[in-house]
């Protein structure tokens, strides 16, 4: 007993971990004291409280845990992390449903403006920030940490690096959605779309994403197949652009360095151009890239059919990123931005399309000889039918970036739709079936609670987004055309506040069915949840996917 | 050796294989983004823009906190239909001091780039509280609290430094007396409104929210939206000065 207790010491990790956690707890503790605003004072609380809760749980885990640290193999098989994996599963889970409830609430509010309620907190222009982050951001950011952690150990054969640092990656992800989401309520926000946390929540973001980029660069250096599996390019590129893209859109000056309130570096025009190169690639790495990076693992994998193309992924995975980033000015078009960038935006996001659809092709062919699973199994259907709606909305969006459709599209609800068809059935769908893959894996359950709830779910939604994308069409359609509707006497025809009410009942087919994907969002927790709580276990764990040559 | 062949550097080592991303994802923002810097044409040159005065800008934070920009745009695009809308296109010097910039993308209510002098003071403090009181079929929400909402003046001088830190011009002058400037433009029989005027020309001095005592949020939120787009003189505005 005492001899074993003399052995054991603390990691240089677990010392300097607790350590740094001590000394932010104590800063915290003067910030919140010293802060010249409330939602400071509380952020600073919230930071200090954190902090104290990590020492203590870094150093009781040192003093519960054996004096050797977990082995990377045992008996020759790699032995896999999966703790920080189930965690951020079920924060997913969590911060789906959340974010679809807000998304309900604030479409509800469009329809019916009372629902505001008039208060600060529950206003339109703060819940809407709430609704993105917690769909992108906490929901979809999840999805891709438990994915990508998944399939790095997997297609490397080799244990997650790092012994605390995954956790830091997941805990302090999840700590990042917190303060971001907690702000915009009390009304901390930079209002740049999409980038809306004030600068010490990126400040924290920026450490918590380099130790993600460290944590799954150093598990592919260490693994043990000589490939490099394809999903994990996509993921790399994921991680590595979104830093970019944050550290680029993000340098802001603090008013007070204990105040919320900042002033970004970039002004204007610049700003935009910052703004959307920053924004059209949170889609294109975030949204894309990420997510192509499940469908790479899970599609295959799921089908039990190998990649249809290992030549098309390398060409289409270059394309994408390289092509990708020059994108951005297709929001802005007829703008003040000068008309050349405008030009190189349309012209790179035509060219997009291709290696898009690269990917979609990728993806659908994978089922090759296996497409009568669709009838019999409801994870793939879904985690191909969320590829056709990737192939449907990298169709649009390049159509979209014309600068002459883009007149009319840009400003209304037209965008809501395409981004919807995007977020709603290709991101929506890929995950639902990453985690109904990833829950009974992790859980060592032989399968899924109920494949009939599954049905259930795949319809529900997929009904509520056709629901959705089609009344966003309508309306964008109808208000850009009333806009810009003129009489035989060459007056403009309709007020605004005509084109607003026009669009009173497409705003209430599009809240039903966003109610719709809510439900089919709740049913699979529930699935989810009595798959860990009753499922049947499974005893042997499933063998990992052989790299394509 | 064939070209997939030679892709197997990516394949087998993660460290070139970042590098690589690296390079690719560059070219795309660096082509785009840094000529905005030095491309004199970016931002043309027009008389009439000045830095917000410490109201407005105090205003132009709520309107950000608010998330304003998330239903209305401050960007008219040279289109027949807007520029009959809203009025003359937006030009990039208009938006010069913006940080951050509040385009918008989104136009659930109208463009409010030029909506400065179209309604009266009252008419903002009425729809600002009950935009349905004013327009029935609208869809924006209430905002009552600003009115109860006193303006916390004392850190504004902050607020300019740091502006003027990331590029915006304001002087000396103005840095050391933006407190009095915010309390002088809210109260037109203020004695600092002659100074206040001097230092910010053509600035209005008005009790915007139409309540006696100190300014409140609702001050400060009509203030800048009755300026927006009223800088630049579109009577005097030379198009062809900025062609080159």
């Amino acid at each position: 007993m005492s001899q074993a207790s003399s052995s054991k010491t603390m990691t240089i990790g677990e010392s300097g971990l607790s350590l740094m956690f001590a000394v932010t707890s104590f800063l915290c503790v003067v910030a919140a004291a010293k802060a010249v605003d409330a939602p400071f004072a509380f952020h600073a609380s919230l930071g200090a409280a954190a902090s104290l809760a990590a020492v203590f749980v870094i150093l009781n885990r040192y003093f519960d845990r054996p004096a050797a640290l977990p082995a990377y193999e045992i008996n020759g098989r790699p032995n896999y992390n999966m703790g920080p994996i189930k965690f951020a599963s079920v924060m997913a889970m969590f911060w789906g449903i959340a974010g679809f409830t807000v998304g309900l609430l604030i479409a509800s509010q469009l329809a019916w403006p009372l629902l505001n309620f008039d208060l600060p907190w529950t206003s339109f222009g703060r819940l809407r920030p709430l609704h993105t982050s917690a769909v992108i951001f906490a929901f979809g950011g999840n999805v891709l940490i438990a994915t990508s952690f998944y399939v790095v150990q997997k297609t490397s054969r080799v244990r997650l690096a790092g012994d605390l640092a995954p956790w830091f990656v997941v805990v302090g992800y999840n700590f990042f959605i917190l303060i971001a989401g907690t702000g915009y309520l009390l009304g901390v926000t930079q209002s740049k779309e999409y980038a809306e946390p004030e600068w010490y929540a990126d400040l924290w973001l920026t450490i918590v994403w380099v130790t993600y980029l460290l944590v799954f660069l150093m598990t592919l250096v260490k693994r043990k197949e000589p490939h490099i599996f394809v999903a994990n390019w996509f993921y790399l590129a994921f991680i590595l652009t979104i830093a970019v893209l944050h550290l680029g859109n993000n340098p802001a000056l603090p008013v007070s360095v204990f105040g919320s309130k900042s002033y970004i570096a970039w002004g204007g025009v610049q700003d935009a151009m910052f703004q959307w190169w920053y924004g059209h690639n949170a889609v294109g790495f975030f949204l894309t890239a990420g997510f192509l990076a499940i469908m790479y693992y899970f599609i295959p994998k799921r089908a039990e059919r190998p990649i249809y193309s290992y030549r098309l992924s390398i060409i289409h995975f270059w394309a994408l990123i390289f092509l990708y980033i020059w994108a951005g000015p297709h929001h802005l078009h007829y703008t003040a931005l000068p008309d050349w960038a405008q030009t190189l935006g349309m012209t790179f996001s035509i060219m997009l399309w291709m290696p898009s659809w690269g990917g979609m092709i990728n993806g659908l062919m994978t089922l090759s000889g296996a497409w009568d699973k669709l009838r019999t199994d409801p994870v793939l259907r879904m985690l191909v039918v969320s590829v056709a709606f990737y192939g449907m909305s990298t169709f649009e969006g390049p159509m979209m970036s014309i600068k002459v459709v883009n007149s009319l599209s840009h400003y209304t609800d037209w965008t809501i739709g395409h981004v919807h068809s995007g977020a709603l059935g290709w991101v929506g769908f890929v995950s639902f079936g990453a985690l109904y893959c990833l829950v009974p894996w992790l859980w060592d359950r032989k399968g899924l609670y109920s494949l009939k709830l599954v049905n259930w779910h795949f319809w529900i939604a997929t009904i509520g987004i056709v629901l959705y994308i089609s009344a966003m069409w309508v309306s964008g359609i109808l208000q850009g055309l009333m806009w810009r509707a003129y009489t035989s006497l060459g007056f403009l025809e309709y007020s605004f506040i005509e084109t607003v009410e026009a669009m009173h009942p497409f705003y209430i087919i599009r809240a039903a069915g966003g109610a719709l994907f809510l439900i089919g969002s709740l049913i699979m927790a529930y699935n989810l949840w009595m798959t860990v709580r009753v499922g049947e276990a499974e005893v042997q764990s499933p063998v990992a996917l052989q790299p394509a040559e | 050796m064939s070209f997939w062949t030679r892709h197997q550097i990516f394949e087998k080592n993660s460290i070139i294989l970042i590098v690589g991303i690296l390079a690719v994802i560059a070219i795309g923002g660096l082509v785009e983004i840094t000529p905005l810097f030095y491309l004199k044409s970016t931002i043309e040159v027009v008389d009439g823009m000045r830095p917000y005065t410490p109201l407005e800008l105090t205003g132009r934070n709520i309107y950000v906190r608010e998330g304003c920009y998330l239903c209305h745009s401050q960007m008219i695009r040279p289109l027949r239909d807007e520029v009959e809308r809203y009025g003359h296109f937006s030009l990039a010097a208009e938006s010069m001091y913006d940080h951050p910039f509040q385009w918008g993308s989104k136009r659930t209510g109208p463009d409010l780039a030029r909506v400065g002098a179209k309604y009266s003071d009252d008419w903002h403090v009425t729809h600002l509280t009950n935009p349905r009181a004013i327009v029935p079929q609208s869809v924006m929400p209430g905002y009552p609290f600003l009115a109860e909402t006193e303006i916390d003046a004392d850190n504004i001088a902050d607020h300019l430094r740091t502006n003027r830190a990331v590029g915006v011009p304001y002087t000396d002058d103005q840095i050391a007396n933006a407190v009095a400037d915010l309390k002088a433009q809210a109260d037109p029989d203020n004695p600092g409104v002659d100074a206040f005027s001097k230092r910010y020309p053509k600035a209005v001095a008005r009790n915007f929210d139409g309540k006696p005592g100190a300014p409140t949020e609702l001050d400060a939120l009509i203030a800048y939206l009755q300026m927006l787009g009223t800088l630049v003189d579109f009577k005097l505005y030379n198009e062809k000065a900025n062609l080159r």
